[in-house]
């Protein structure tokens, strides 16, 4: 499978919340202590979710 | 390309001041979603609010803006509007700010059918000033001025809404991200007073009182006690309960207050 989007996480934004990485289809980001990551990159189906309901303007979607 | 909301906050202001999960964050980017997709412009349009956390919301957005006194949002929004009927007028605010000090004025916008487009970030709590209850936490629960449990009844804030005369009056949640821009969006379009309820989180002084866990188990309550007014014509009064109802649950059209105010002026002029 390949990445249908690039995922930019801004970490001085990023408060840790857990939101995008529990509502994933797909599981590509997981969280790293206090910032989330992306974990799982080709399995990105670009369904912008986690970009909308991050509270926090931190993590965006480009799709590819 | 990702979605530019950066254009629509002033420049410098991010990270916001709200809490890790807050939902307030996720009702400003649909905000910006539904003010794109309706065209709104810098100079064109007005964002009021009172006080509270949901009140900070004007003070991020690179629009005119006024951030009042703790339940006069309607109030100054009205003087905003009548003074310049041509603007686009949006309120955002709490529960508390809205239907607690500000209820007389939330009535009276509603009442008036005004055209403005009013969110309220209903959190079911006083968020700001660390987690008394407000007209919508619900019965049981627990605040800092409840702590044996809540004993009052909540107001229904879309049916109070719907009960004064607003004319659009819709309701989401948190959750359903991509609801929030579409009925913003046609309550901006509507002419005359709407209402547009999103029911959101405060992990910091509602969650953690209330025995949430996490963020995420507040968003799922949220997924999972909303249901879309078209499914629940088909469920029974026994699976409704404890849920909530979304989508648009009232629209009419009504002669709006600025038009009529307009002609007031036109026959005192003779
Ligand atoms: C006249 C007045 N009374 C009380 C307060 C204290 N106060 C500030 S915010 C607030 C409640 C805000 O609750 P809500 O509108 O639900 O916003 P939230 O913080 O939950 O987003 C109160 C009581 C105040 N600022 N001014
Ligand atoms: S765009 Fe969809 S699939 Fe890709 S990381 Fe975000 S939520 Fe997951
Ligand atoms: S939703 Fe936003 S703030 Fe929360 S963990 Fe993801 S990127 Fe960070
Ligand atoms: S106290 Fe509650 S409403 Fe205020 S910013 Fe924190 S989570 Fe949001
Ligand atoms: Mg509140």
């Amino acid at each position: 499978m390949s990445a249908k989007a690039e995922i930019e996480i801004i970490e001085r934004y990023c408060k840790g919340c857990a939101i995008c990485a529990e509502f994933c289809p797909t599981k590509v980001l997981e969280m790293d202590a206090f910032v989330v990551k992306v974990a799982n990159a080709d399995a990105c189906i670009a369904c912008n979710q986690c970009e909308l309901r991050c509270p926090d303007f931190a993590i965006k979607v480009h799709k590819l | 390309m990702a979605y530019d909301y950066e254009k629509s906050i002033r420049p410098g202001k991010l990270p916001h001041i709200w809490c890790p999960g807050c939902g307030h964050g996720i009702v400003m980017k649909g905000l910006i979603r539904a003010m794109d997709t309706c065209g709104l412009e810098k100079n064109n349009t007005a964002i009021v609010s009172g006080i509270g956390c949901a009140s900070r919301l004007p003070g991020y957005m690179d629009f005119c803006t006024l951030h009042t006194a703790h339940g006069r949002a309607a109030a100054f929004a009205t003087g905003v509007k009548m003074a310049k009927p041509e603007m686009n007028v949006i309120v955002c605010g709490g529960d508390g700010d809205g239907t607690a000090i500000g209820g007389n004025h939330f009535i009276h916008a509603c009442r008036r059918n005004i055209d403005m487009t009013y969110v309220l970030l209903n959190n079911h709590i006083y968020g700001m000033t660390g987690g008394q209850f407000s007209p919508c936490t619900p019965t049981g629960a627990k605040a800092s001025t409840t702590p044996y449990g809540n004993p009052d009844p909540i107001f229904d804030i879309s049916k109070l809404a719907i009960g004064a005369g607003a004319t659009f009056v819709a309701r989401t949640t948190a959750f359903h991200a991509t609801q929030i821009d579409k009925l913003i969006a046609e309550g901006i379009k509507h002419k005359g007073m709407s209402v547009i309820e999103v029911v959101d989180d405060c992990p910091t002084t509602y969650g953690r009182r209330n025995k949430f866990r996490s963020v995420v188990d507040m968003m799922k309550v949220l997924k999972d006690t909303a249901v879309p007014v078209a499914a629940a014509s088909k469920m029974t009064a026994e699976q409704l309960e404890g849920k909530i109802l979304t989508g648009v649950l009232y629209q009419e059209d009504k002669p709006e207050y600025c038009a009529q105010y307009k002609q007031v002026i036109a026959r005192a002029q003779g």
